[in-house]
C-alpha cells in the first residue's frame, strides 16, 4: 500500500490550492453584500437577484445555449463521420489534406480562425448572427469530436463489424447495430466537449457574431473589461457549480458503470465454471 | 455511392469553412486597405472574366508584409509573444511537474479523484478562470491584502496590468495541459527501475534525474508544446491581465482588426503568426508520432 510522502503531499496541496483558490475566492465574494469586490461586508444574495433581472444577460445566455446545442449536435454527427472516414475509409483522393484539415483547427490560434471565418462570411455576403456563430463553432468542434471518436474506433475489435457483415447485415445496419453502440460513449463525450467549447468561446464568437446576436462570453467580456463586478461573480459561481456538479456526476456514473461491468464479468466467469 | 457521401460531407464542410477562409486571409494580406465595404481592394469580380482575373492578380503585392517589417511594433510584438510564451511554458513545467509526480506516486484509490481535480478546471469557463485573477492581483486585491498583512511588503504591489500577471494567467489556465501528459508518462514508469537504481547505490535525487526525468521526456515535450502553442497566439489573457505595454501578437491582430479596421494588415499579421507556429506544431507532431511508434505493437 502506497502512502503520500511528505514531499508529494506538499506539492499536491500547493498545486491544487493554486488551481482552486482563485475560483473559491470568486465564489465566496459573489455572496458579498458590498459593491466593493475585495472588501467583505456581510452575506447577501442580492447580486443573484440583480443578475436574474438583467434581461441582457438572460437573452445572451439563451442565445449561447441555442448555439451550443445546435453546433455540438452538428459537430457530433460531422465529427463521427470524419473519424469513421479517417479510420475505416481506406484510401481516397485527398486523404492527406483531409486529415490535415481535421488536425489543423486544433492548434490554430483562435484569433486566426475567427478572422478567417469572418472574412469568408463577408466575402459571400452572409449576414452575421446566430447562424454564422453556429457554422464557426461546428467547424472547430467537429475536429475535437473526430479526434475523440477516432481514438475509440482505432481501439475496438474490427472483427465484430466483420462478423455482422458475414451474418448478412448491410454496411449501414452493421454501423447502426454494432459500431455505433460501441463508439457511443466517445460520441457522447465528444458532444459534451463540443458543447463546452461552444459555451466557452469568446474570440471566435466575437469575430463571427453580428450586432443581432450576443453570446454570454461576449457579454461577460464587455462587462469585465471595465473591472471586477459582483454580478459577474454571481454568474461565474452559477457556471462553476453547473460544471462541478456535471463533472462529478459524470465521473461517479462512469465509476459505477465500471463496477457493474466488473460484477457482470465475474458473474459470467462463474457461470462458465 | 454511400461511401462517397460519407467522405464528401465532412470533407466539403472543412474545405468551405476551414481551407477557403484561410485562402481568403492569404489573399487579403496581399491586398490594399480601402475606404469601402469591404475595406480592402482589389475585390474579385468574376463578371469581368479573364481580364478581371488578371487585373485582380496584378493588384496583389507584398506591401503589407513590408509594412510589418518597417514598423517596430510588429517585430516587438512577435518577439515578446515568443518570449512570454516560452517563459510561461517553463514556469508551467516547474509548477506542473511536481503535481504530476505527486499524482503518479499517490495511492491508487486517490488517483481518480486527483485526475478529476485536474480535469475539472478544464471544463470550467476559460474566461471566468482568467477573470478570477483580476480580483486577486489588483491593487486592493487579495494578494496585496495578504502581503500587507504578513508585512512582507509595506505598500501594495503593482501586479495587475503587467507582464507578471500575464505569466500567472497563462500558467494558471494551461496548467492541466502540462500536468496530464507528464502524469501519463510517469504513471507508466516501472518503479522496479528506481528500486534497482537505489540498490545499486544511487541516491534518490540522482535516480530521479537519471531515470524518472529521461523516461518522462515525451510527456514533458508534449506538455510544453501544449502550453506553448496556444500561449503564442493568446488574446484573452494579455487583454484582461496585461497592461497597455504588454505586447502580444494576438492582441495586435485583434486591435488592427477591430480598432484600426485595417483588414489587410490584420491578415498579414495572421499569416506571419501561422508561419511562426508551423515549426513548433511540426515538432509536436513528430514527438507524438515517435511516442505512438514506441508504444505500437
Amino acid at each position: 500500500m502506497r502512502r503520500f510522502s511528505w514531499f508529494n503531499a506538499t506539492s499536491l496541496t500547493l498545486g491544487f490550492a493554486f488551481l482552486y483558490l482563485p475560483m473559491i475566492i470568486l465564489v465566496i465574494f459573489s455572496f458579498n453584500s458590498s459593491q466593493l469586490v475585495t472588501v467583505w461586508a456581510g452575506f447577501s444574495t442580492k447580486w443573484y437577484g440583480e443578475l436574474f433581472q438583467n434581461e441582457a444577460f438572460l437573452d445572451a445566455a439563451w442565445v449561447t445555449l441555442k448555439v451550443a446545442f445546435v453546433s455540438s449536435t452538428l459537430a457530433a454527427v460531422l465529427g463521427t463521420m470524419a473519424a469513421y472516414v479517417l479510420v475505416r475509409g481506406g484510401r481516397f483522393m485527398g486523404r492527406t489534406l483531409f486529415s490535415g484539415m481535421i488536425y489543423a483547427p486544433l492548434v490554430m490560434p483562435e484569433v486566426i480562425t475567427g478572422l478567417s471565418l469572418l472574412l469568408l462570411f463577408i466575402g459571400i455576403g452572409l449576414d452575421r448572427g446566430i447562424l454564422t456563430i453556429v457554422l464557426a463553432h461546428t467547424t472547430f468542434s467537429m475536429c475535437y469530436v473526430s479526434v475523440v471518436v477516432s481514438s475509440r474506433l482505432v481501439s475496438f475489435d474490427r472483427s465484430l463489424e466483420e462478423a455482422a457483415l458475414d451474418l448478412g447485415c448491410s454496411p449501414m445496419d452493421a454501423f447502426r447495430l454494432v459500431t455505433l453502440p460501441i463508439i457511443a460513449p466517445a460520441v457522447i463525450s465528444g458532444w459534451l466537449l463540443a458543447f463546452t467549447l461552444s459555451l466557452d468561446d469568446l474570440v471566435i464568437a466575437s469575430f463571427t457574431a453580428g450586432p443581432s446576436a450576443t453570446t454570454l462570453p461576449i457579454k461577460i467580456w464587455s462587462s469585465i473589461r471595465l473591472g471586477v463586478s459582483p454580478e459577474i461573480n454571481a454568474l461565474s459561481t452559477i457556471l462553476i457549480s453547473i460544471v462541478t456538479v456535471g463533472v462529478i456526476s459524470a465521473s461517479l456514473a462512469s465509476k459505477s458503470a465500471a463496477v457493474r461491468r466488473e460484477r457482470e464479468m465475474r458473474a459470467a466467469e462463474r457461470a462458465e465454471a | 455511392m454511400r461511401r462517397f457521401a460519407l467522405i464528401a460531407v465532412p470533407y466539403l464542410w472543412l474545405l468551405v469553412l476551414f481551407l477557403v477562409p484561410f485562402i481568403i486571409v492569404l489573399k487579403i494580406s496581399l491586398s490594399d486597405i480601402a475606404l469601402a465595404i469591404p475595406p480592402y481592394t482589389p475585390t474579385l469580380d468574376l463578371s469581368a472574366g479573364w481580364e478581371g482575373l488578371r487585373a485582380f492578380f496584378a493588384a496583389l503585392d507584398l506591401e503589407n508584409f513590408w509594412f510589418l517589417t518597417t514598423d517596430d511594433l510588429y517585430w516587438k510584438a512577435y518577439l515578446s509573444s515568443l518570449q512570454i510564451a516560452a517563459l510561461s511554458t517553463l514556469l508551467a513545467l516547474l509548477v506542473g511537474y511536481p503535481i504530476a509526480y505527486g499524482m503518479a506516486q499517490a495511492p491508487d484509490e486517490w488517483r481518480p479523484t486527483l485526475m478529476m481535480l485536474v480535469i475539472l478546471p478544464f471544463w470550467t469557463s476559460f474566461l471566468i478562470r482568467v477573470y478570477s485573477w483580476m480580483g486577486i492581483l489588483s491593487k486592493e486585491g487579495f494578494l496585496n491584502q495578504f502581503l500587507l498583512w504578513t508585512g512582507l511588503v509595506s505598500e501594495p504591489l503593482e501586479i495587475l496590468n503587467t507582464n507578471t500577471a500575464v505569466y500567472i494567467g497563462i500558467v494558471y489556465t494551461y496548467l492541466p495541459f502540462m500536468i496530464l501528459p507528464i502524469y501519463a508518462a510517469l504513471e507508466k514508469l516501472d518503479s522496479a527501475l528506481l528500486e534497482a537504481a537505489e540498490d545499486l547505490g544511487c541516491s534518490r535525487i540522482t535516480a530521479f534525474w537519471l531515470i524518472t526525468v529521461p523516461l518522462s521526456k515525451s510527456g514533458i515535450i508534449a506538455g510544453c508544446f501544449l502550453v506553448f502553442i496556444p500561449a503564442l497566439g493568446e488574446f484573452v489573457i494579455p487583454a484582461l491581465l496585461g497592461g497597455s505595454d504588454t505586447l502580444m501578437i494576438g492582441k495586435v491582430l485583434w486591435e488592427e482588426f477591430f480598432s484600426n479596421r485595417d483588414w489587410p494588415v490584420a491578415s498579414a499579421v495572421a499569416v506571419i503568426l501561422l508561419m511562426i507556429l508551423i515549426v513548433p506544431i511540426i515538432l509536436f507532431q513528430r514527438n507524438e508520432q515517435k511516442q505512438r511508434e514506441a508504444e505500437g505493437p
